[in-house]
């Protein structure tokens, strides 16, 4: 890009060369005189006698590339919004940008402060009242209290918990405890805002007031802000330039209506099996007490399909302990990670630890438009007042929808995703 | 257009590598939230509970009071003199600060993890507030040491003789040594225990024996036939501050000034170490937590 025309653009952030290294497995030696061992090896500069002759991995574990050389720079007062499928490595990036942890090769040049909002109310007190928790969110977040005293008023309205403010916060309610923590982050003096999908909070009321000080903060006091989502419109709505990384690397920089459909491309609709083994799960504690080991889309070499055709889902599963019966959904959405709606859960019936099970779904794509989408699935157990997730995998599973009728030859995106099945005359006559 | 030249970058984050890079300026920067941790402490601490904040009186107190049952009035170790009750507290109340300072940092990586995750600032923010923290209690504590102390000084010929030494002057510098050697100990355990968890059971337990290594219960000077145990409470680092603390308020027992040197040179060391270890764990401890 030439940047001869362009009136000088201040860079706040550079990244060069930024790579971070996780461990897979196992961390550490496990023992004390093993790691002393490795640590006074490395501090002579010998051989770590810890390592497996032959491989350049440690004994316990290998590696896994979470970022793989990132290059980026950021410009004073632009509102970037970073996207990537899960795993690409952004929450990597925004952790290794607000300091969290430091990356393994090249480095960040940062100019001015950065306040990260990764998790909104981080430090929150129950027993503190609404104002202490101010000061303190304010404080963990790089202000002094001067900067806090002043802001309070606008915190406070801005929050629209002016009544409770002097109540200790473990007697708000969940959506008023996130509109006081977001208050507070919104009126950050950092230069810098690095934001995590906190916006989707609160009311839609609220998110729209959240996005309207976004855009404002961008615009306006010529600030700069870094936005990770998946969702799209907000993307579209905040954003003025757009990253997007797959696989720990940068894969495109530039325009947000490109960026978007660059990353609705990385939708692999290639892959048929899936082995979910060893896939991180969505919420916590799922994946303990039953497991999904495989899916697969049977007698399909390629997720391709036809809107006629039924897609045959085979999932393998195992259970730790008995269960009457657990409840199964998709949770349909399209490339852009816009949602379609649901399945209408299924028993699976009882099952016990020991076995192994496969089960064959139908799914009938019938109203769905031409298009790529992907679902999740979902594994639930009924309790009498609620459900509790037993397996949430972290994995997309992608599809493609493809038009067998050639009455219409191209769905348009405006018309949106279900394409529904002709009226039905009912009656017809000449008047 | 202009590349910034080097110095316009306020912050640059690189692979961890330098042994000592705590950048105390940001520490600074961020001295309203140590303020607020520690008004947290506080906060948090006695929440729901009765008594509340007298706990910080009462639990001193029942210490002191069993110390001086078991070894004052049962095992009868000499006091060079001194009230057994002041002398056992004299050592008891720097002491109780000592352990404060070592137990509440200890789990600091640990305990706070979910909040390290999620927002950068300096670390180490955590660990002073504890030591505020241990030294506010501190201070409430020695001003019912001083409510005692007057009572036990104008009841002399029934309790036993006490007096004050020019020693006084030098109590406030030996308190803040305690206060950093309480820190350095605990930052290079809290550093250790986000890898070696074991070291988090184990600290409660060390620290007690610990006690036991310094002169809290008996006196330094008792021990002169026991060579061992003697050379054990001389290479100990508190031995020093709590000799100077009772010499000070009490006029009872000897200071060595070797010692005391040497105890305020392992301070310095242990606190080097603790900040380097710190600096370091800081930066990648999210990884292994």
């Amino acid at each position: 890009m030439s940047l001869q025309n362009i009136p000088a653009r201040e860079p706040v952030i550079q990244v060069t060369g930024l790579k971070k290294q996780y461990r897979l497995g196992q961390i550490g030696g496990g023992t004390l005189t093993a790691d002393l061992q490795s640590w006074w090896a490395r501090l002579r500069g010998k051989e770590d006698p810890n390592v497996k002759i032959g491989t350049d991995t440690r004994l316990f574990g290998t590696t896994f590339m979470a970022l793989n050389g990132v290059d980026l720079t950021i410009y004073k007062g632009e509102a970037v919004g970073i996207i990537g499928r899960n795993g690409a490595g952004k929450s990597t990036l925004l952790k290794l940008l607000s300091r969290i942890t430091a990356p393994t090769e090249g480095e960040i040049k940062i100019k001015g402060r950065i306040a990260s909002m990764l998790e909104v109310g981080t430090g929150f007190n129950q027993e503190m009242t609404g104002r202490e928790n101010i000061y303190m969110n304010g404080a963990i977040l790089g202000m002094t209290k001067a900067e806090v005293d002043s802001k309070l008023q606008q915190i406070i309205e801005f929050s629209e918990c002016g009544d409770f403010i002097d109540t200790p916060v473990k007697r708000y309610s969940s959506g008023m405890f996130v509109k006081l923590a977001f208050a507070v982050a919104a009126h950050l003096d950092s230069e810098i805002m690095v934001m995590d999908e906190v916006l989707a909070v609160g009311d839609m009321k609220f998110q729209q007031k959240c996005l309207g000080k976004m855009s404002d903060v961008a615009n306006q006091d010529g600030r700069t802000v870094l936005y990770v989502s998946h969702n799209m419109s907000t993307i579209r709505q905040l954003c003025n330039r757009c990253i997007v990384l797959d696989a720990g690397r940068v894969i495109f920089e530039g325009d947000v209506e490109q960026a978007i459909a660059i990353y609705m491309d990385t939708t692999d609709v290639n892959v048929s099996h899936y082995d979910l083994r060893d896939c991180g799960r969505l919420t916590p504690n799922s994946g303990v007490r039953l497991h999904l080991d495989e899916l697969t889309f049977v007698g399909k070499e390629s997720s391709v399909f036809s809107a006629d055709e039924t897609l045959r889902i085979q999932l393998k599963w195992h259970v730790q302990e008995p269960f009457d019966g657990v409840n199964l959904k998709f949770n349909l959405h399209f490339r852009d990670s816009s949602p379609v709606g649901i399945t209408h859960p299924i028993d699976l019936g009882p099952c016990v630890p020991g076995k192994e099970y496969s089960t064959i779904l139908n799914f009938d794509p019938g109203v769905l438009a031409e298009g790529q989408y992907f679902f999740y699935v979902d594994i639930f157990e009924k309790t009498l007042s609620n459900s509790v997730c037993l397996d949430k995998p972290n994995k997309e599973f992608a599809f493609e929808i493809t038009n067998p009728d050639l009455t219409i030859p191209e769905w348009s995106p405006g018309w949106g995703r279900i394409h529904f099945p002709p009226l039905v005359i009912e009656s017809s006559e000449v008047l | 257009m202009q590349q910034p030249n080097e110095s316009q970058w306020t912050t640059v984050v690189k692979p961890r590598t330098g042994w000592f890079d705590i950048d105390l300026q940001d520490l600074w920067r961020y001295r309203d939230l140590v303020v607020l941790f520690t008004k947290r402490n506080f906060a948090i601490l006695y929440k729901q509970t009765i008594l509340g904040p007298l706990w910080i009186l009462l639990n001193p107190l029942i210490t002191t009071i069993l110390f001086n049952v078991i070894f004052g009035g049962i095992a009868g170790l000499p006091t060079e003199g001194a009230p057994s009750f002041l002398f056992i507290m004299a050592g008891n109340t720097v002491w109780t600060m000592f352990a404060a300072c070592i137990n509440n940092t200890a789990n600091t990586f640990v305990a706070n993890a979910g909040m390290f995750g999620k927002v950068y600032f300096p670390r180490l923010t955590i660990p002073l507030s504890q030591v505020l923290t241990a030294a506010i209690n501190f201070v409430i504590q020695f001003v019912m040491f001083l409510c005692f102390w007057v009572f036990f000084y104008f009841n002399q010929a029934k309790y036993g003789a006490m007096s004050i030494t020019p020693w006084l002057l030098y109590v406030p510098i030996v308190i803040l040594q305690v206060m950093l050697l309480g820190l350095g100990v605990g930052i290079i355990v809290s550093s250790l225990t986000t890898k070696y968890r074991d070291l988090a059971i184990a600290v409660t337990f060390g620290v007690q024996l610990w006690m036991y290594a310094t002169p809290v219960v008996y006196s330094a000077t008792s021990l002169s036939n026991q060579p061992l145990l003697a050379a054990i409470v001389r290479i100990n680092p508190m031995t020093a501050p709590v000799n100077v603390f009772r010499k000070a308020l009490l006029g009872c027992g000897t200071v060595d000034i070797i010692g005391l040197w040497y105890s305020l040179a392992m301070t310095l060391v242990l606190l080097g170490v603790g900040v380097v270890l710190f600096s370091r764990i800081e930066k990648t401890f999210m990884d292994t937590v």
